[in-house]
C-alpha cells in the first residue's frame, strides 16, 4: 500500500470512529491510544533462534541425561540398558552441534565457539560441555560396543572395559551439565520472563532432559523398575514446578508465561510432564506416560522460546520487572 | 561546542586511542532540530545496508529502533507537556505560557557502550572486544551469529543482520567510528551534527559538562530534566549518555538496566543443584529397585 493512500485511509477513519487503531500516527492529544514506552516500540530484543534452538535443548538433554542413566544401569548391572542409552547419548552428541551450527548466522564460523573459554558466557560454556561430552560419549559407545561384542580378548579387552567405564563417567558429569546449562543459558539474559525465572529454568530442563531419557528408553523395550522410579520422580518434579510457577507471579514481567499462545504452550508442555504421567505411572500405564512426558518437553522447550518472544517485544514487561 | 569552530571536540584531531583516552558522546535533546543528519552520516560512513523503508507513522520518525542496520536512531517524541522557555546564552526568553501544553523532544539514540556491557559478556566468541578509548567493539570478521548478545543487551541495541542484506548473519551495533578514531577522527555521528545535539569528547569532560547542562536546564524551568546514565546499577555507567527531559520510559529506555551477568551465580547454583539431584536420584533409582 503505497503512504498517501494510508494517510487517507487514517484521516477517513479518524473522522468515522473519532479513533485510529492500528498502525498509525500516535499523537499527544490525538484521537489515537498512546502506547507504552516509546510507540509500543520493543525496548529490549527477543531472541533471534529459530525451531533449530529448543529441538536442540530437547535432544541435548535427552542426550546428557541419557548418559547418566548408562552410567547408572552400567554400575548396578543393566548392560543391555546402559548399551541403548549410551547408542541414545551418542547420537544425540552428534545431532546437537548440527542443530546449534544450522541456527548459527554464519555456520561456516562455528569452530569460532572454541576460540575462548569465558566462564562468565553460558553460551560458551555450553560450548565447551557439549565438545566434551561429544569427546566422551562417542569413544565410549565404541569401547563398550567392541567389549560387549567381545571383539577383543585378554589384556585388551580389559583395557576396553575399563577405558568405556571411564568415558561413560566422563559422559554422565559433562551430559547432566549439558541438560541442565541450558537454563542458564535463557535464565541469564534481558529477557524479563526469562530471567525473572532463572532459578526455575535449569531445574526445569535438568528434570524435562532426565524424563525423556527414562521415557524414551521405556519406549524402545526397557520395562525396569528403576526407570519407572525415574519417571516417577520427574514428574512430581515438574508437577511441583507448575505449581511453583502458577505461584511465582510477576505481573506484567512475565505475562507471556501466563497468556498468549507462549502461555498455553508453557502449560500444556507442563501439564503433559507432571500431573498426567504422574497418575499414568501410578496406574501403570507406563508407555502412554512416558508418550505424554517426551510430548510435554518437547512442546515446554517450544513454550519457553516462544515467551521470550513475546516478552522480548513487550515494552511493558522490561518496564515493569524494573519497579 | 557551538562557536568553537574547528576546535570543537566535534570537529578538531585527536590521539585519544593512542593515548588510552576514556571517550563518549553526550546527546543533548534540548538542541536537537531532528534533522537526521547523524543517522544519513552513519549510515554512509559505515556502509550500513538499508533495511527496508517502511512507513511506521510514529510522529516523523520511520526508522523505529536500533537495530543491525540502524545505528543511530532520532527519536521524535510528542507529549502534551509545557515546553520550557527558550535559553539564550544566560537569559530565557518568553516560555509560551498561555499555550496549549505541547513539545517536541527529539534524541539521538545510540549504543550506550556500557561500562559493564551484556553483549560483551555473552559473546562466546570472543568476537565483542573492550577498546582502548572504552568503547565495545563487535569483530564482524570473528562473530559466528551464534545470537546471545542480542537478548543480553539489556538495552536492545544489538541484532543480528537477516538475509539478503551485505554481511548477514553477525550481529551488528554502533562501532563508535572505531576506524575514523584510529585516525584521529571524530565519529561521523558527532561531526556532523549542526546543533551539537552530539558531543564527542573525553568522558570526564563530558559528565561535567552534562551535569552544568541539567542545572542550567533546571534554572530556566525544564524542571524535569535529568541525566541518563546508569551508574547505580550493575551497569555502572556508560560511555554514550543522554539528557532527558521526563521519564527514561517514553524514550523507550528501560528505568534501570541490568546487566544480565547478575543472574549467573543463582542460575549456575541451581543448575548444579540439578545435576547432583538428577545424579543421586538415578543411582539410588538403579540401587534400591
Amino acid at each position: 500500500m503505497t503512504n498517501e493512500k494510508r494517510i487517507d485511509q487514517l484521516r477517513e477513519e479518524a473522522w468515522a470512529k473519532g479513533v485510529v487503531t492500528g498502525d498509525g500516527v500516535d499523537v499527544a492529544g490525538g484521537p489515537i491510544p498512546q502506547r507504552p514506552g516509546y510507540y509500543g516500540q520493543p525496548v529490549v530484543r527477543p531472541p533471534v533462534w529459530t525451531w533449530e534452538i529448543p529441538i536442540y535443548f530437547f535432544v541435548g538433554g535427552l542426550a546428557g541425561m541419557s548418559a547418566l542413566i548408562a552410567l547408572g544401569a552400567a554400575l548396578f548391572h543393566h548392560p543391555d540398558v546402559a548399551r541403548t542409552a549410551i547408542w541414545i547419548a551418542a547420537i544425540g552428541a552428534v545431532l546437537s552441534p548440527v542443530l546449534l551450527i544450522l541456527d548459527l548466522g554464519r555456520p561456516r564460523l562455528f569452530i569460532h565457539m572454541l576460540r575462548v573459554f569465558k566462564p562468565q558466557s553460558p553460551m560458551s560454556m555450553g560450548a565447551w560441555i557439549l565438545a566434551a561430552f561429544g569427546t566422551c560419549v562417542v569413544p565410549g559407545l565404541i569401547a563398550l560396543e567392541l567389549h560387549m561384542s567381545h571383539v577383543f580378548t585378554g589384556a585388551t579387552d580389559q583395557i576396553l572395559r575399563i577405558a568405556a567405564g571411564i568415558l561413560i563417567f566422563g559422559s554422565a558429569i559433562f551430559g547432566v551439565l549439558l541438560a541442565t546449562y541450558t537454563g542458564v543459558l535463557i535464565g541469564a539474559t534481558s529477557i524479563p520472563a526469562w530471567f525473572l525465572h532463572h532459578l526455575l529454568l535449569p531445574i526445569h530442563f535438568g528434570a524435562a532432559g532426565l524424563g525423556s531419557a527414562a521415557a524414551l528408553l521405556e519406549l524402545l523395550g526397557h520395562r525396569i523398575a528403576p526407570l519407572n522410579g525415574i519417571g516417577l520422580f520427574v514428574a512430581a518434579v515438574e508437577s511441583a514446578l507448575l505449581i511453583w510457577l502458577s505461584l511465582d507471579k510477576h505481573g506484567a514481567a512475565d505475562r507471556a508465561i501466563h497468556e498468549h499462545r507462549s502461555g498455553w504452550l508453557i502449560r500444556i508442555g507442563e501439564v503433559l510432564m507432571g500431573p498426567f504421567p504422574l497418575v499414568l505411572r501410578f496406574f501403570g500405564v507406563i508407555p502412554l506416560a512416558a508418550i505424554f512426558f517426551l510430548l510435554g518437553a518437547l512442546i515446554s522447550r517450544f513454550g519457553w522460546i516462544a515467551v521470550g518472544r513475546v516478552s522480548g517485544c513487550d515494552p511493558e514487561a522490561v518496564f515493569a520487572s524494573q519497579k | 561546542m557551538i562557536g568553537e569552530g574547528t576546535q570543537s571536540t566535534n570537529q578538531r584531531r585527536h590521539n585519544y586511542l593512542q593515548e588510552n583516552v576514556e571517550v563518549g558522546f553526550f546527546t543533548d535533546p534540548t538542541v536537537c532540530i531532528g534533522c537526521k543528519a547523524c543517522e544519513v552520516a552513519c549510515k554512509e560512513w559505515n556502509e550500513v545496508p538499508d533495511d527496508g523503508f517502511t512507513w511506521l507513522g510514529n510522529s516523523y520518525d520511520n526508522t523505529g529502533h536500533l537495530g543491525a542496520s540502524t545505528w543511530r536512531h532520532v527519536l521524535f517524541l510528542e507529549q502534551d507537556r509545557q515546553k520550557g522557555s527558550q535559553i539564550v546564552s544566560s537569559h530565557s526568553l518568553g516560555s509560551g505560557d498561555g499555550e496549549d501544553p505541547f513539545r517536541w523532544v527529539f534524541l539521538s539514540d545510540v549504543c550506550k557502550h556500557c561500562e559493564e556491557a551484556g553483549c560483551l559478556e555473552a559473546c562466546p566468541t570472543g568476537a565483542i572486544v573492550r577498546t582502548e578509548v572504552g568503547s565495545v567493539l563487535v569483530q564482524n570478521d570473528v562473530c559466528n551469529g551464534c545470537g546471545y548478545c542480542v537478548v543480553s543487551c539489556p538495552f536492545g541495541v544489538i541484532d543480528r543482520r537477516p538475509q539478503p542484506l551485505p554481511d548477514a548473519g553477525g550481529a551488528f551495533k554502533c562501532t563508535f567510528c572505531y576506524d575514523r578514531q584510529k585516525s584521529g577522527l571524530p565519529p561521523a555521528c558527532a561531526k556532523v551534527c549542526p546543533t551539537e545535539s552530539i558531543v564527542f569528547g573525553r568522558l570526564d569532560d563530558l559528565r561535567a559538562r552534562a551535569t552544568q547542562r541539567v542545572q542550567q536546564l533546571r534554572e530556566h524551568g525544564y524542571a524535569d530534566a535529568q541525566l541518563y546514565d546508569p551508574i547505580d546499577t550493575s551497569v555502572r555507567g556508560t560511555h554514550a549518555f543522554f539528557l532527558i527531559l521526563g521519564e527514561p520510559e517514553a524514550y523507550g529506555l528501560p528505568p534501570k538496566p541490568q546487566v544480565p551477568t547478575i543472574h549467573l551465580k543463582s542460575a549456575w547454583t541451581a543448575a548444579f543443584a540439578t545435576a547432583i539431584g538428577a545424579l543421586i536420584a538415578t543411582l539410588c533409582a538403579f540401587a534400591f529397585l
